[in-house]
């Protein structure tokens, strides 16, 4: 990943900035300018996440790209934010705690890092909501 | 009057004890906790950081009042263990909270004090009307070199203190500083782990300016211990703070709530800080706390605060944020392989 490219995505990765159609009340994150339901009618404005939902399914990641080899094993999660849209993320937590239908919350972690150089990467994570 | 409008902590979730490290090193665990009165440190985890502690820290203070994030007009971090050389961690924050581009920002540095120098620095920016709100943060994943002494309580944390002038949970009635030149503690650029000057530390270092800055306070306000119903210390084991609570007249009872460093460890820049939030977790409207936090290098900022009636009134709400004593509880224990690797003291092949 490029600097500039985390760069400009640092309100959705910080904040979970998304977007919701005021027409129909749909949510997108990550954030959507045309709502494809409403089409023309569609009115979208900035919308930040809650940061709450529910695992709907996940993985244990054993073997991981070099970034992310420090922290296997994780978990990763498909989690449904509560206002609607899926997202993919790691769990913080032991990763055998991880359950279809748990709560979780956003909290705010490193995600990755340049080498001990380079840039460092922070976003999102979750963590059981208890 | 100016003050603190709200707080938050946050501390990692893992733990190891001071027996699994001594039994590392071949030392005498039961010496160490009898010397120290610490039993066990907290961990961060592989991605936690100080900028990731004082984000959560500030958010936490957050949950507890309804302040809109644009009025927040200085965010100042203090901290030993920044991630980045040259790169300012109240950025970061900053823009986790809401409150960029707005907003004066600064990292501070001054040992295990820099949080509450940040603290002096939103209050006179609140006085004099340059801001509505700062935020002072301590926070730190202290380094202690395998084997040496400080490797038993350097540990991980932060606490978070919004200062500003209407309707503060608690009134900071005074402030004032005790500084000298004193090479007791210190880390050269680009060395991994700090330095100290081993049994000269406690003297010349903490107690000469704890009890300084705090004898000035004292004297400048006319007042004596027993006008205080809680007194904090900086803790960078739990002997020192209660030996000089002692020197000063303060009892077991006063400085007992928030003395969190037996089952923390030292904070370094969270220490005191955290110490003053599990005091304001049971304060009462009316309370007086005394406040006297230490840097090495070295200097000491005393505050004299007033627990107002807000705290208990509707604008403010301690239990939507987890108390000291929530974040202490249920820890994840862990062994000091795991330790080693989330402490970044495994020298991996590049
Ligand atoms: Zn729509």
């Amino acid at each position: 990943m490029s600097v500039a490219r985390f760069w400009r995505k640092i309100p959705q990765r910080y904040n979970l900035i998304g977007t919701v159609c005021k027409t129909c009340g749909r949510h997108f994150f990550p954030p959507r300018s045309f709502c494809p339901d409403c089409r023309r009618s569609g009115e979208i404005v900035e919308y930040k996440f809650k940061g709450t939902g529910t695992v709907v399914t996940h993985t244990i990641i054993r073997t991981a790209s070099d970034q992310f080899e420090d922290l296997t094993p994780y978990a990763l999660a498909i989690i449904k934010l509560d206002e609607g849209p899926r997202i993919t993320a790691q769990i913080v937590c032991t990763p055998e705690d991880v359950k279809i239908g748990m709560r979780v919350k956003g909290t705010f972690r490193r995600i990755a890092a340049d080498g001990a150089s380079g840039v460092i990467y922070y976003g999102t994570k979750y963590v059981p909501d208890e | 009057m100016v003050g603190i409008i709200t707080y938050g902590v946050y501390i990692p979730r893992y733990r190891i004890k001071v027996e699994e490290i001594a039994k590392v090193w071949g030392a005498n665990a039961s010496d160490i906790t009898g010397g120290l009165g610490v039993f066990e440190k907290s961990v961060p985890d592989l991605d936690e950081d100080t900028a990731t502690i004082a984000v959560e820290a500030a958010r936490n203070a957050l949950l507890r009042r309804n302040i809109d994030p644009v009025k927040i007009g200085a965010v100042y971090v203090g901290s030993e263990s920044h991630p980045y050389a040259v790169k300012p961690t109240a950025c970061t924050v900053g823009e986790a909270i809401g409150s960029t581009p707005r907003m004066m920002a600064a990292d501070f540095e001054f040992a295990c004090k820099a949080g509450t120098a940040g603290i002096q620095t939103c209050m006179g920016l609140a006085k004099s009307n340059m801001i509505e709100y700062g935020f002072a943060i301590g926070s730190d994943v202290a380094q202690g070199a395998p084997s040496d002494a400080l490797e038993y309580t350097a540990a991980a944390g932060g606490a978070a203190f919004l200062i500003g002038r209407q309707d503060p949970i608690a009134r900071i009635n005074h402030t004032c500083s005790f500084t000298t030149d004193t090479p007791d503690f210190w880390r050269r650029e680009g060395q991994d782990y700090p330095r100290h000057g081993g049994r000269f530390t406690g003297d010349p270092g903490y107690f000469k300016h704890v009890e300084g800055a705090s004898r000035l306070m004292l004297e400048e306000l006319g007042k004596s211990a027993k006008d205080y119903d809680y007194a904090v210390f900086h803790q960078p084991n739990a002997k020192f703070p209660q030996k000089v609570a002692k020197t000063l007249g303060f009892s077991i009872d006063q400085i007992k709530p928030g003395l969190v460093v037996p089952r923390l460890g030292n904070t370094y820049s969270g220490s005191c800080m955290i110490g003053l939030a599990a005091t304001l977790d049971i304060a009462k409207a009316g309370d007086r706390i005394f406040v006297c936090s230490f840097g090495s290098g070295a200097g000491s900022d005393a505050f004299d605060i007033s627990v107002t009636d807000v705290i208990e009134s509707a604008d403010f709400n301690r239990a939507s944020a987890p108390s000291v004593e929530f974040l202490l509880k249920n820890p994840v224990y862990i062994q000091y392989a795991q330790y080693a690797k989330h402490k970044g003291k495994i020298v991996m092949q590049e």
